[in-house]
């Protein structure tokens, strides 16, 4: 069902923009963590030249390290930890929606309410309060802003799975009675994956936001890492002689959320237009 | 009505009270002895006993929550370890220069989304609403630094140079003084929230021009333009209040970044340095204000959707 809700969502020309975008950003974080320094012939911490110079093809940074080979190697973990917090995200956030909606009762107030108490902090102060206690760890970005999306996804997932219990294939699978756990992954997830999916890109073009953001505070991924985020802060100082170290991450972060962003709106008015059929 | 509006109240306090135990609970995270941690590895035995005391560090948890709370219910935000001084006078001058950033952002962004909306929603289809969707999609999906940063290269480094890329006030001079300084940041908080509010502002209009009531209006002969202003604008203001509300909320939080980008001297800065510098009671005090103000705001939204509510107005004249 989601296969088809994916070919109708990629028979869109936005969505083959975004999907074209996304790709070349991607290609080029991979590609260029794997082949970077054969291309540049610098390693990303290697001194290639006086700090702020024109030297190689986008000069060199504050420190003297060759800005083009830092920008190759800098999109992965960026990529990586995007993709890592999202996927904490949606399955946090779906599996308490789900059981929040299909149970009802106490157990949905409490996940629900609960969810609003996240709700109040905003996501990247939520990040900071953390950061702030435990200190600027990898997998404490990733943790954190996976938790915090979990409440937003939650909310869709739980909306969606009320409105799927009334069905009679679920009253059927309830007479047989099949498990809890069986009902909803085999029953309920099946018929809101077009939700989720929406979910999904949203959260990923936000992870990808807020790592990016938290690295150009100095609190996310640290130095020495080549990082794009890291990057734009290390670099913003010497903007006027030397805008490549800025301008080169930013434009990856900008085609990269943009992409992303273009697909999942595809799919939201995919899954929105195969509503209005069925009704 | 008024009794879900106080119920609404109600769940609002509560939700705070719960943040507020959960900022609290967020110190006990400090890795070892918070006294240590916030010292650092050559703090001398005196000054972290000095600290342990200041923070109350050797009375139980619960009683040391309620302290803080008192304190911070009464007007006594706390001790900031880095600056040495109270977190009142700390945050003083900054509340008041976030806030300008925050209401001069909102003033703008606001009546130009709604404009924009509604008339991307009559022109439904057409070119020049495809256009401001499409506008609205490629700005909604770039995180707000990337705007500054853009901006920055735009209009004060590289290509024009017009305006200041950081804030140039000496501290203790109100930011205002200067307005050119405000332009940058104002406008990448308004980039930032404006696509949103399009997006909402057309969608809900395009569902209100093809609602019933609209239609009979449209049959009874009444004139489109107020048909629009009459008839359509009013059903939609509740829905829309709600994501101007989101927004401004999130203001609130997004100020935090964009201030760090153009140095500017207002509360999100100064969390990001109490952050740095471990400065702990700086970021609780911080942290539970912004939350104050997204539960606030997110009430007052939920107040306007309630009343106008046409069933809901019904239902209390019965």
């Amino acid at each position: 069902m989601s296969g088809g809700l994916l070919r109708r969502a990629l028979g869109l020309r936005q969505a083959k923009i975004g999907l074209t975008l996304t790709g070349i950003v991607v290609l080029l974080a991979v590609a260029g963590a794997l082949f970077g320094n054969m291309i540049t012939g610098y390693q990303p911490d290697d001194f290639s030249g006086k700090p702020f110079h024109a030297n190689g093809m986008a000069g060199t940074d504050g420190v003297g390290r060759d800005v083009l080979t830092r920008f190759l190697d800098g999109g992965l973990d960026l990529l990586g930890y995007g993709l890592a917090a999202t996927a904490i995200g949606v399955l946090l956030g779906a599996a308490l929606g789900m059981l929040a909606g299909y149970t009802g009762g106490w157990l949905d107030g409490l996940i629900m309410r609960g969810s609003d108490v996240l709700l109040s902090i905003p996501q990247l102060v939520f990040a900071l309060l953390a950061i702030a206690m435990i200190g600027p760890k990898g997998w404490l970005l990733i943790l954190v802003i996976g938790i915090t999306h979990a409440p937003r996804v939650a909310r869709v997932a739980r909306q969606t799975t009320v409105g799927v219990i009334g069905q009679d294939y679920i009253k059927a699978a309830q007479l047989y009675g099949m498990p809890r756990r069986r009902i909803l992954l085999r029953e309920v997830l099946p018929n809101i994956t077009g939700p989720l999916m929406v979910e999904l890109g949203l959260r990923l073009t936000y992870s990808i936001g807020y790592v990016a953001s938290l690295s150009f505070l100095g609190l996310g991924i640290q130095p020495p890492a080549a990082d794009w985020g890291l990057m734009i802060n290390e670099n913003r100082i010497a903007l006027v002689v030397q805008p490549w170290g800025v301008v080169l991450p930013v434009l990856a972060i900008a085609v990269l959320t943009v992409g992303t962003n273009l697909i999942t709106d595809s799919l939201a008015a995919a899954a929105a237009r195969r509503t209005t059929e069925e009704s | 009505m008024i009794r879900m509006i106080l119920r609404r109240l109600l769940i609002s306090v509560l939700v705070l009270l719960v943040v507020s135990i959960l900022v609290f609970v967020a110190t006990l995270l400090l890795p070892g002895d918070p006294a240590r941690a916030i010292l650092g590895t050559q703090a001398t035995p005196e000054r972290i006993a000095a600290l342990q005391e200041h923070m109350h560090l050797n009375v139980p948890v619960w009683q040391r929550y309620f302290d803080w709370l008192s304190g911070v219910l009464t007007g006594d935000l706390g001790f900031s370890t880095s600056t040495q001084g109270s977190v009142n006078t700390l945050l003083a001058d900054r509340i008041g220069a976030s806030l300008v950033l925050l209401i001069a952002s909102a003033v703008i962004s606001t009546p130009i989304g709604l404009v924009v909306g509604t008339w991307s929603a009559i022109r439904a289809g057409r070119t020049s609403d495809h256009v401001v969707s499409g506008f609205s999609l490629v700005i909604a999906a770039l995180p707000e630094f990337v705007i500054g940063v853009a901006l920055v290269v735009l209009f004060s480094t590289s290509v024009f140079k017009l305006l200041p890329s950081v804030t140039l006030s000496p501290p203790g001079t109100p930011v205002w003084e200067r307005p050119t300084q405000l332009v940058l940041p104002v406008l990448t908080l308004v980039l930032v929230v404006t696509p949103y509010i399009v997006r909402m502002m057309r969608a809900t209009m395009i569902e209100v021009l093809a609602s019933g009531s609209v239609e009979m209006a449209r049959l009874k002969g009444i004139p489109e333009r107020i048909v629009l202003f009459r008839h359509a604008l009013p059903q939609a203001s509740g829905p829309v209040a709600q994501v101007i509300a989101l927004q401004l909320a999130w203001l609130a939080g997004g100020v935090v970044v964009v201030e760090f980008l153009f140095r500017y001297p207002g509360i999100g800065a100064a969390l990001i340095d109490a952050v740095n510098n471990r400065d702990v009671q700086v970021v609780q005090a911080i942290t539970l204000l912004i939350a104050g103000v997204y539960v606030v705001v997110n009430l007052l939204a939920d107040v306007v959707g309630i009343v106008t509510n046409p069933r809901l107005r019904t239902e209390v004249a019965k």
